[in-house]
């Protein structure tokens, strides 16, 4: 996806989030506050230039940051992220977990199938469940 | 970017308990996050990995994630790794260990597996603090800090880890923090692809037991405070000598390519078969 504003979705899990405010201080278009119940809050998510810092800088897994329906899909070249030298995400071990499985394969079958579906559906999954 | 903290999630073990006990902002949960994307960009299966961990709050990763996992005593986590991997040497062996657990308690064997350089990644969680036992200081803690039995001042010097590992003769020693996560990743998967004993030291904040002691007082300004005095090696180096001692280098410090002891000890077993028949 571009770095192009307005064409992500930041979601919070708040069952996972902390609230330590470190997506919320560094975020560099202040898309998130730390709200009265502690919790990360996403106020302008049309400031967000994917840049991927909360994701990557989460100490709880609580944030996602997905492309919008309709969006152009991250190009590989742009992805300066960790997983560039990696094999195809598919190729990774099954994961154990069956609701992470069921909700990630999901997701990106989603995506790559025709980036149609609501990223929304993939979003709202397993943090919220507690083991 | 949604792909990363899906990853993650891939990775965890979720019939434990989460969000994980680790205090809100720690670093640690940054680092665990770094550790799975490195093992997810080698390739390697979840089966081929094992994950051994010491005691303090860096013994809590490898209860989450869904590796090959050791819980071990107090320091010992080298030991337990060093058999680990002479049993099983096909396998990947990554070592988490606290500041205290791998120099204080574990001292002597981590200086030991790196003369030894036994093919095994440590990954050293440097957050200059005892956190989990209250605050004590270690023998990371800056000289001047202050901590829980430190009220005045830390007057010892601290260990250069990357010095000691460096003359201790590891293959591979690193410095990263928890802030620059890119460059963590970078210097991770680097060290998870290479023979011998590779060493990455990463500088996580602890705002609870260190930063309430030393005036941060919320986990942003440890991550603020992290950046400002660190820099990369290269530009370290280009530093005026009197300039360096404000900034800590961050980077890739040792680059050796020796053959690790299980590697040996497979060539002299193939020797002594062949010579005994």
């Amino acid at each position: 996806m571009s770095k192009k504003k307005g064409s992500t979705q930041v979601t919070i899990f708040p069952d996972w989030c902390k609230g330590c405010g470190i997506c919320a201080a560094f975020c560099p278009g202040k898309v998130m506050i730390v709200d009265q119940t502690g919790k990360a809050k996403v106020v302008r998510e049309e400031e967000c230039i994917n840049c991927g810092f909360c994701e990557l800088h989460c100490p709880d897994f609580a944030i996602m940051v997905s492309p919008k329906n309709g969006a152009p899909e991250r190009d590989a070249a742009q992805d300066d992220g960790p997983a560039a030298p990696a094999p195809a995400p598919e190729a990774a071990p099954a994961p154990t977990a069956p609701v992470p499985k069921a909700a990630a394969s999901k997701a990106k079958a989603q995506k790559t199938a025709a980036k149609k579906a609501p990223a929304k559906k993939a979003a709202q999954r397993d943090p919220n469940k507690k083991a | 970017m949604s792909e990363v903290t899906q990853l993650i999630h891939q990775y965890l073990r979720h019939n434990k308990k989460f969000p994980h006990v680790l205090c809100p902002g720690c670093g640690h949960g940054i680092a665990m996050g770094s550790i799975v994307r490195s093992v997810h960009a080698q390739g390697w299966s979840k089966d081929d990995v094992v994950v051994v961990a010491g005691i303090g709050c860096s013994g809590r990763i490898a209860v989450y994630m869904d590796f090959n996992t050791v819980h071990t005593t107090h320091g010992r986590a080298l030991t337990f790794a060093t058999g680990i991997k002479m049993a099983k040497p096909e396998m990947h062996v990554i070592v988490i260990m606290g500041d205290g657990d791998a120099l204080s308690i574990g001292g002597n064997h981590l200086i030991h597996a790196a003369r030894k350089n036994i093919g095994l990644t440590a990954i050293i969680l440097n957050n200059n603090i005892y956190g989990m036992t209250g605050g004590q200081c270690s023998s990371t803690t800056p000289t001047g800090d202050f901590s829980m039995t430190t009220p005045y001042g830390q007057l010892e010097k601290s260990f250069d880890i990357v010095e000691l590992a460096r003359a201790a003769g590891a293959n591979f020693v690193a410095r990263g923090t928890a802030f620059h996560a890119q460059q963590l990743d970078r210097i991770m998967t680097t060290a998870f692809g290479r023979p011998g004993f590779n060493l990455v030291e990463v500088f996580t904040p602890c705002h609870t037991q260190y930063g309430r002691k030393n005036k941060f007082k919320n986990p942003v300004e440890m991550y603020k405070h992290i950046s400002k005095t660190t820099m990369p090696l290269e530009a370290w180096s280009k530093l005026e000598p009197e300039k360096r001692a404000e900034r800590t280098p961050v980077g890739v410090f040792v680059e050796r390519d020796e053959p690790g002891l299980e590697e040996r000890y497979m060539e002299m077993k193939k020797k002594l078969l062949g010579s005994a028949q």
